[in-house]
């Protein structure tokens, strides 16, 4: 799983965004979900066809947790993916996300409609219906999180996610840098992950793929349907055996999904 | 020594099985199942009674705080009740202090700068300012403020304060939570620069710093008494030595629970049930909503989870005897109690701003009437005098009600 690291400063130095790079062909960027980066066999997949580009939500990098308190709002948030985007030396490129990173990517698709090429949202959050209210994972014990994110909390997907070392020292930095992660996408979404995407995204012009886990615990599927309707175009394909991270729980099936979807 | 009364006004009736039935005391018990608003108004005078009954013993201070959708203690206004004891109180040496408005959630939060001024002019320069943070139910849960945007928007409405209750010209404020144009504060409060302010905690080490910085007194709201804050504030001294502050005890408060009988075993036998009431049923929080991701920045968190200094007691498995054992709370006849509160809290955690409980759980009124009076009668006047002889100034207490509230008479006829 041989990744390229580097770093590209943004928004006037404030942020070091650290950004994980495999695969050569056409650019695409992964944005992760509010659990913290990781690179993992669905990217490793997508990288033998694709430049995948991976950054890091700000704040969720090591040695740089402050960076989280630069940013004010979704705006500036999309602003700043703007200028990494710059900073790769990318005017286009299509963009997958999962959960927070969807709805990061969604905001994107609908602010600079034409630097999104293809958009493929993976169990998105961003919208909001009281009859299916999303639930505050930020508040559940950090011991309930693998099986509310996963469908099995003992698979190997949930494992790699919410990974406990056995050095003590390894332990308390994992468990901090989930926790931290969890605040500095949080800080986006609290108290309910609506922040008005509802009224920007009739602008997203990107072919789009929605993909969601049948079994999602945080974002009931019914929301797969709230985002299709919105956006023009739009094709859900709901994944068996998956829960709020799908491409985590079947990385084959849903690698294969979305490189057909890029490559179309 | 100043020794303030504390009333957090909890729901003294709830059911014995509440914390089988319940997710939480806060945030999510339903009000129709388990309140009565008529009943309600009762205990809310009754606390206005007891605190009145404080004042009128011999304690130095009155503290009320605030706190949102909750059995646990529901003054969603403290500067109501603090209005309330401002009147009832006019002429006497007794503060009022506020522990506090939470700035965070009070927006614009030159509504506290307001209503601290308001309740400095009505009591004649008695305010003391206390300015929480707010507890991460209270904020995040029940106000939706962004955990990791708490403490920032904290320090902008408490420097907001500051300036509002001093300038002497109109000024625009272009804050990044707060944009004010023309801040202008109507009334201005009694005392000058500006009424004392208390930084209450629960022991991150940010709010140390902060609390040193700022040069106000800092205070440990503390349920689990002095032995686990040991630790703690000598972290808190560490931080007030470093930055080249001096070691005045009254830079430094704590909050005790107590309970006061005739004997040790009478104490035991009165309080007993209400003790344990508190910490199994007002205590009864999901750990997780203690702190929100983001609630704590990156080097609280990471402090935190290095060296845990909350307790890992369930006190859910304790009782009576365990609570008392273990100092979380000071209770037994005035000899016991005196010399716990002196020794463990007073000497050993050098505190010169002691804050008491004094009506815990559910409490009745008489009862609660009698821990103050024999708390006023016999202990108080013990304690008053410990750090006097080193001629220490508390900077952090009215200037018009420094010397002991308690007169001479007293204290020769305790003792």
């Amino acid at each position: 799983m041989t990744t390229d690291v580097r770093t590209v400063p943004v928004w006037q130095g404030q942020i070091h965004m650290r950004v994980r790079s495999k695969g050569r062909g056409p650019a695409v960027v992964f944005l992760h979900g509010p659990w913290g980066p990781t690179w993992d066999p669905f990217l490793d997949e997508l990288s033998r066809t694709f430049s995948v580009h991976a950054p890091e939500h700000p704040g969720t990098s090591p040695g740089r947790p402050d960076d989280a308190y630069a940013l004010d709002g979704f705006w500036d948030l999309v602003l700043c993916y703007d200028e990494l985007l710059a900073g790769l030396g990318l005017s286009r490129a299509a963009f997958v996300g999962h959960s927070f990173g969807a709805m990061v990517a969604c905001e994107i698709a609908a602010a600079c409609p034409y630097q999104v090429e293809r958009l493929v949202l993976i169990d998105a959050l961003g919208l909001w219906r009281d009859d299916a209210p999303i639930p505050n994972w930020m508040l559940l014990p950090h011991a309930d999180l693998p099986g509310r994110v996963f469908r099995d909390a003992n698979s190997e997907a949930a494992q790699h996610m919410f990974a406990a070392p056995e050095d003590p020292d390894a332990r308390v930095m994992a468990r901090v840098g989930l926790q931290w992660a969890m605040g500095a996408t949080g800080k986006f979404l609290w108290p309910i992950p609506d922040k008005g995407l509802k009224k920007r995204i009739h602008r997203v012009a990107a072919p789009t793929l929605v993909v969601w886990g049948q079994e999602d615990r945080i974002v009931p599927p019914v929301y797969a349907q709230e985002f299709a309707r919105r956006i023009d175009g739009a094709r859900v394909e709901t994944i068996e055996r998956a829960g709020h991270a799908p491409h985590l729980e079947q990385p084959t099936a849903v690698a294969r999904l979305v490189r057909d979807f890029l490559s179309g | 020594m100043k020794i303030s009364a504390f009333h957090l006004m909890p729901h003294r009736e709830l059911p014995a099985d509440f914390e089988q039935r319940y997710e939480s005391v806060w945030v999510t018990p339903p009000w129709w199942e388990l309140a009565d608003a008529r009943r309600v108004g009762q205990y809310y005078n009754w606390t206005l009674d007891e605190l009145l009954h404080a004042a009128r013993s011999g304690f130095d201070g009155l503290c009320t705080n605030e706190h949102h959708q909750n059995a646990y203690g529901f003054m969603p206004s403290p500067n109501l009740m603090g209005s309330a004891l401002a009147k009832l109180t006019q002429g006497m040496n007794v503060a009022i202090v506020k522990m506090g408005s939470t700035l965070p959630t009070s927006n614009p939060p030159i509504r506290v700068a307001e209503e601290y001024a308001m309740l400095d002019c009505l009591s004649g320069g008695r305010l003391v300012a206390g300015m929480p943070l707010g507890s991460p139910m209270d904020v995040n849960l029940c106000y939706g403020i962004t955990p990791l945007e708490q403490r920032e928007r904290y320090r902008e409405a408490f420097a907001l304060t500051l300036k509002a209750w001093q300038a002497r010209e109109i000024f625009a404020w272009n804050g990044r939570y707060y944009q004010l144009a023309n801040v202008n504060l109507w009334p201005r409060p009694v005392q000058a620069p500006h009424p004392p302010v208390w930084v209450p905690g629960s022991g991150s080490i940010s709010t140390f710093d902060f609390a040193v910085e700022h040069d106000v007194c800092y205070c440990f709201l503390s349920y689990s008494g002095a032995r686990p804050a040991k630790t703690l504030m000598e972290g808190y001294w560490d931080v007030v030595t470093r930055r080249g502050r001096d070691a005045n005890p009254y830079r430094a408060g704590f909050l005790q629970l107590v309970a006061v009988s005739e004997t040790d075993a009478r104490a035991e036998e009165e309080y007993a049930r209400h003790v344990e009431y508190f910490y199994h049923k007002c205590l009864h929080v999901p750990t997780p909503w203690f702190a929100p991701p983001g609630n704590q920045d990156y080097r609280s968190l990471l402090a935190a989870a290095r060296n845990p200094i909350r307790r890992t007691e369930d006190p859910k498995t304790l009782r009576y005897r365990d609570f008392a054992e273990r100092g979380y709370v000071i209770a037994g006849s005035p000899a016991t109690v005196r010399q716990r509160l002196e020794e463990e809290v007073v000497k050993g955690l050098r505190v010169g701003n002691l804050m008491l409980l004094v009506q815990i759980g559910s409490m009745p009124h008489e009862l609660t009437l009698k821990n103050i009076s024999l708390l006023a009668r016999d202990v108080l006047p013990h304690l008053r005098g410990i750090w006097e002889n080193e001629g220490w100034v508390n900077h952090w207490w009215p200037a018009g009600l420094r010397r002991s509230a308690t007169p001479s008479v007293a204290v020769a006829a305790a003792t």
